[in-house]
Parts: C-alpha cells; structure tokens; sequence
C-alpha cells in the first residue's frame, strides 16, 4: 500500500482540486460584487420601486437572499460544461481542429444513460430498491454511457476524420459538422423505430430529487429556502472525479505525456516511438467518455431529453473551452465555470433588474457578449498561450 | 567486411509534386559512421526522413538489418531499433528536460534501466542536469542541441541518424558532440551523420556520400573525400 502511494503523484492530484476551488469561489466572488453593486445603485429606481410594490422586498435584499442558490446552481451547469468543454479542448489540443459531432456524442450519452434507467425501471429494478443501489445503477448508467460514447467518438474519428488527416483544415470541420446532423438524426431514427417517441424523461429515483435544506430566509411576505439539489451534488461530485481524474492522466502518467508529445509535436513523437494515431484514437476515447458522462449528469439535473439535447450545451462548452484557451485542460475547467456562472447569474437577475423587461431566456446574450470580448482583449482566451509559441 | 545494416536502393521520395530524392542508392555497413553531405536542399534530411519513416517512398526500398522498411510506420521503426535526431531537434518545448529525455526511450518500461540511461546523458552533458526541470522550449539552442543528441542516445538505438547535430553550438561543445558521437560508435552504435560541418564530419567517418539535387554524386571513404577536390572545393572551402 505504502508502495503504491508512493508511486501516486498527489501533486497532479490537488493542483486541479485547488484550481476548480480557485475558479468556483473566484468567479462566485467576482459576479457577487457585480450584482451587490448593480442592487445598490437600482435600488433608488424605478427597478427598486417595481420590484418593492411586487414583492415586498428591495432589490439589495432579494439579490443577497438569492445569491448563493445562484452560485449553486452555477457551479452545477458550470462543471457540465467544463466536463464537455475537455472533449473539445482535448481533441483541439492534439490535431487543431474542432470537433463539432461532440454536442452529439453527448447527447448520445444523455440516451444511453437514460434509456438504460428507463429499462431498469420496465423491469421494476428502480425506484423500489434501497438508496445504495440506486446509486450503484446511476453509477452503472454513467458508465454505459460513457463506454458508448467514447467508443462512438474512436469510430467517428477513424471513419470521418482519419482519412482527411491530409486535407486542408475546413474539410474535416465540414465532415464533423456532417457527422453531427448524421448523429442527431440517428438517435432520432432510432428513437422513433424504439420507442414510438424522441422526447425521454429521466426515471426518478433514489433521493436524486430531494433538496437539502440550509436555512430558511423569511423575504417580504414569502420565505426562501437556502438548499440544494443532491443531484446538483452528484452532477458537481462526479464532474470534479473526471476533471481530476483526466488532469492526473495527462500530467502524471506516461501515456499522457505521450498525448502532450502528440499535441506538441506530431512527427517528432512518432520517432520517439509513439504511435500517434493510437493516441489520437485514445484522445477521442477520453473526449467521448467525458462527454457521454456529462450526458447523463446533463439529463439528470435537467430531466427532458431530445435528439437535439447536445446543441446549446454543446456550443456552450465549446464557448468554454475558446474562453479558457482552446487547446488548454485547465482553461476549460475555468471557461466551463465561468461560463455557467455567468449565465446563471444573468439567468437569475436580469428579470429583476430590468423590470422584467429582459427576462432569463436572454441571459445567452451574456454569455456570448463575454466570449466576444474576451476574444477580442485575449484573443486565445483567459489561459491561452500564444500561438506562435506552439512550435 | 562487415554486414550490412541499412540499405537505400534506387529511392524517390516526393513532397507532394516536389521530385526531391532521385534514385538515392545508399549502404551503411554495421560499426559505421556514415556522412552524408551536400548543399541546402540537396535531398540530406529528406533521405533521413524516408529512413524513418516519415515520408515513405514512391519508388525503390529500404531495408533495415534485411527487412524492408520503406511502408513501416515511424513508431515501429524506431522500436526496431533505428533512432533518428531530426533536424531542427524537435525538442517538445511544454516538456521538461526529463520528460523530453524520458520520451527518448519511450517504449522501455524498467524504471531502473531508465534512470540509468538519464543518468548517462547528465553525465555527458551536465548543462542539462542544471536544467533538469525547465520546459524544453525555454532552453538556449545550443540547449537544445544538447537535449535532442543525449535525447536519441536514449533509445540505445542499433542504428542512429543524426541530422546536423552541431547546429547552433559553440566551437568548444561542437568538439564535445563529436567526441560523443564517436565514442558512441566505438560502442557499437552505428551512425548516420547528416552535417553542415563536412570537415569535421570527414574527420570522423568512415565513408561517406555527396548528395546533388536528390542523387548520389560521389560515394567513397572518408580518406579519400577529403582529398577529392570536388569536395574540397564545394564542400570543404579550399579554394
Ligand atoms: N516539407 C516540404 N515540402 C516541400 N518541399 C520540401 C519539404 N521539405 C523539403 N523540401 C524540398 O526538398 C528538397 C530537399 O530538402 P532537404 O530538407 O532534404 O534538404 P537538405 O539537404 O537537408 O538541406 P539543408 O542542408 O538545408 O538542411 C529541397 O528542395 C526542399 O525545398
Ligand atoms: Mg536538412
């Protein structure tokens, strides 16, 4: 035992534990004060004013009662995305290109996952099972999706991408875009043929849908609950196990090495005598499993699946990874965090602060204003190394 | 005479429509130092990236210890035992000094036998020992230089290629390298040496071959190149 911790690189396994803390708390932070500052200022205005008559509170107070729900809640999106934002950052790292069939590989994993829990269920094995078990067959659903989809990826790339390793870049970028439609409509076909429908719902159970309760806050008239989801801390545990999971077997094992010597410099690893395309093949299978089990986690928070479920989490992750620095893991554990942060923030507050005027449904205008900017101040994103640098 | 341990016969190798080795015909013999000299774009990397792999060749083969390599995949031509110091140096500029060398004998797994072999290359190049864990990329060229020679020596290779190993360094570490390379011959590794310097690299071969445009010009014993006035005159800059 004593021999194999020693051989155990604990350095490679907090860095990334410190860092999401780092990210979460730093970005929390960050977005509080903004909107403690815009509640200060609105409350002398008519937003204040709108807001006291409707529900009996200021805007100051309703911003700080609600504060750390939305940080919560933030954190939960935000670590679906960065486990999605890996496979894209992953796979960019290695070969320079984006793999937009990604969203689809996970809303493959979404169904997977799903549909496994869905049959479990015809067979009366869920909900009526103790809560040990429950947690076994989630665990079991994860990892079914994640072998499907990263072994769906592995195909994806040796049929789609593989043989245009030559072309110029936009060619396999139209392949991928190609294998994307190819996808959707593939689970929808089957969907369809399977189950007659293509919208599932994820079975409840366990205590997945139960709430842990802090603190109540009497607000005006009503009272909030301080609380969370236990699937929200399931979603947020099992994102940070993969996160750190993959950190360790980039940074610290010999095959990751082997991954960085790839992305560093593809001829020069292959007279190492490294067999590039088998660790393409494997950069796909890591990809994919991380985006299969972001699938499920996706479908568990939220419920409701469709063929089309991998399009807006999938452009948001690829969001994440350009805003961290494409090509950089740590850069995507940050865009992912950052990025679901800010859109739950905006999610929560733009309706009160606008007077309803710009509700939740326009909090994607942040994101992606953000993503805008940044791009234009630090054109390869917040941890992005200059690209001349790559050599 | 000695066995033959690689052999070139007839190769054309393309760059896209780029016609750039020509019939190259080549042999190097087991506990050789081979040279290949010759002017910017003569065909000297091209020939050693078809060796390895890297390129693969339209027309004609090559052999390895009496295979044929000429459709082998780098990797698997590397483990066979054929090591290639690309021009350039291909140093990996995110790693650090160790794990560059580390990934010089990727495919050995013992862990003692790997220490072992770093411990050798600090102590022919004790410059990298100081910089045992800065990134590759930040390293002097002449750095470099060093990592990427002590690098391919990882390998143990039965055969190594070297191409312009002294490129980028001092008069002092330029003698250093070919010391090295030569005393790594007397232990039995054969070399192919691709360099700029063609004196110095005379000097320490056995044969060698002058390339022109993607062909053999002249092949013969180093003795005798460096009284060939071609060569001194093209390549040796006696006027
Ligand atoms: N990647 C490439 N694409 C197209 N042409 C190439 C490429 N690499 C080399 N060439 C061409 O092939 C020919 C041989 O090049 P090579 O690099 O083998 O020359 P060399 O003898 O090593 O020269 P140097 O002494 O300058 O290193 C040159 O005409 C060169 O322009
Ligand atoms: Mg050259």
């Amino acid at each position: 035992m004593k021999r194999f911790l020693e051989t155990i690189n604990v350095r490679e396994l907090l860095q990334p534990l410190a860092q999401m803390i780092l990210f979460s708390l730093g970005s929390g932070a960050v977005l509080s004060v903004i909107v403690i500052l815009l509640a200060l200022l609105l409350d002398q205005t008519a937003a204040g004013q709108f807001l006291l008559e409707r529900n009996k509170v200021t805007i100051l107070t309703y911003t700080l009662v609600n504060l750390p729900q939305v940080v919560l809640d933030g954190l939960t999106i935000g670590f679906v995305y960065a486990a999605i934002a890996l496979g894209y950052t992953m796979v960019y790292g290695v070969l320079e290109f984006i793999n937009f069939a990604h969203s689809e590989i996970f809303a493959v994993g979404a169904f997977v996952g799903v549909e496994f829990l869905i049959l479990l269920k015809s067979f009366e094995i869920i909900p009526a099972t103790s809560l040990f078990m429950s947690y076994l067959w989630l665990i079991a659903a994860i990892l079914a999706a994640m072998f499907v989809a990263g072994l769906l990826a592995v195909s994806v790339e040796r049929i789609a991408y593989r043989p245009l390793r030559g072309a110029p870049r936009l060619v396999p970028l139209i392949s991928a875009i190609g294998v994307s439609f190819f996808l959707q409509d593939a689970i929808r076909l089957i969907e369809s043929l399977t189950t007659g429908q293509f919208h599932r719902i994820i079975p409840s159970f366990g205590n997945f849908d139960e709430r842990l309760v802090f603190s109540k806050i009497a607000l005006g008239a009503s009272t909030i609950e301080l609380g969370i989801q236990v699937k929200s801390i399931i979603v947020i545990v099992a994102a940070m196990l993969m996160l750190i999971g993959l950190n360790y077997l980039v940074n610290a094992t010999k095959v990751g090495r082997a991954i960085r010597a790839v992305a560093q410099d593809r001829s020069t690893a292959s007279l190492m005598g490294i067999d590039v395309n088998r660790i393409i093949s494997l950069t796909f299978l890591i990809g994919g499993t991380l985006g299969g089990a972001a699938g499920v986690l996706y479908a568990l928070k939220f419920t409701r699946i469709d063929p089309f479920v991998g399009f807006f989490p999938g452009l948001k992750a690829f969001t994440a990874a350009v805003l961290g620095g494409i090509g950089n893991l740590t850069g995507a554990l940050l865009g992912g965090i950052v990025l679901g942060m800010l859109e739950t923030f905006a999610g929560a507050y733009m309706s009160a602060f606008t007077m309803g005027a710009a509700g939740a449904e326009y909090k994607d205008i942040f994101a992606f204003s953000i993503l805008i900017l940044v791009l234009i101040f630090r054109p390869h994103g917040l941890m992005g190394e200059n690209v001349t640098q790559k050599a | 005479m000695s066995k033959t341990i690689l052999k070139l016969d007839n190769v054309h190798s393309y760059y896209g429509r780029i016609h750039a080795l020509k019939g190259i015909s080549i042999e190097v013999n087991e506990g050789e130092i081979v040279t290949l000299i010759g002017a910017n774009g003569a065909g000297k990397s091209t020939t050693l990236r078809t060796i390895s792999g890297l390129i693969h060749p339209r027309q004609g083969s090559v052999t390895f210890e009496g295979q044929d390599i000429s459709h082998t995949e780098p990797h698997l031509i590397v483990q066979r035992g054929l090591g290639h110091v690309p021009e350039g140096r291909g140093i990996f500029p995110k790693l650090t000094v160790r794990e560059n060398l580390e990934l010089g004998a990727f495919n050995l797994n013992d862990k003692a036998e790997m220490e072992h072999r770093i411990e050798q290359a600090f102590s022919l190049f004790p410059r990298l020992k100081e910089r045992v864990t800065q990134k590759g990329g930040t390293l002097s060229g002449g750095e470099q230089q060093m990592l990427a020679t002590a690098r391919g020596m990882m390998l143990k290779p039965r055969v190594l290629m070297l191409d312009e190993p002294s490129m980028g360094l001092a008069p002092v570490l330029v003698e250093l390298i070919f010391d090295i390379i030569k005393t790594m011959n007397e232990q039995g590794t054969t070399i192919l040496l691709v360099e700029q310097n063609a004196l110095m690299a005379l000097s320490i071969a056995h044969r060698g071959y002058v390339l022109q445009t993607g062909q053999v010009v002249i092949s013969d014993t180093a003795e005798n190149l460096k009284k060939n006035e071609t060569v001194q005159h093209a390549y040796l800059g006696v006027e």
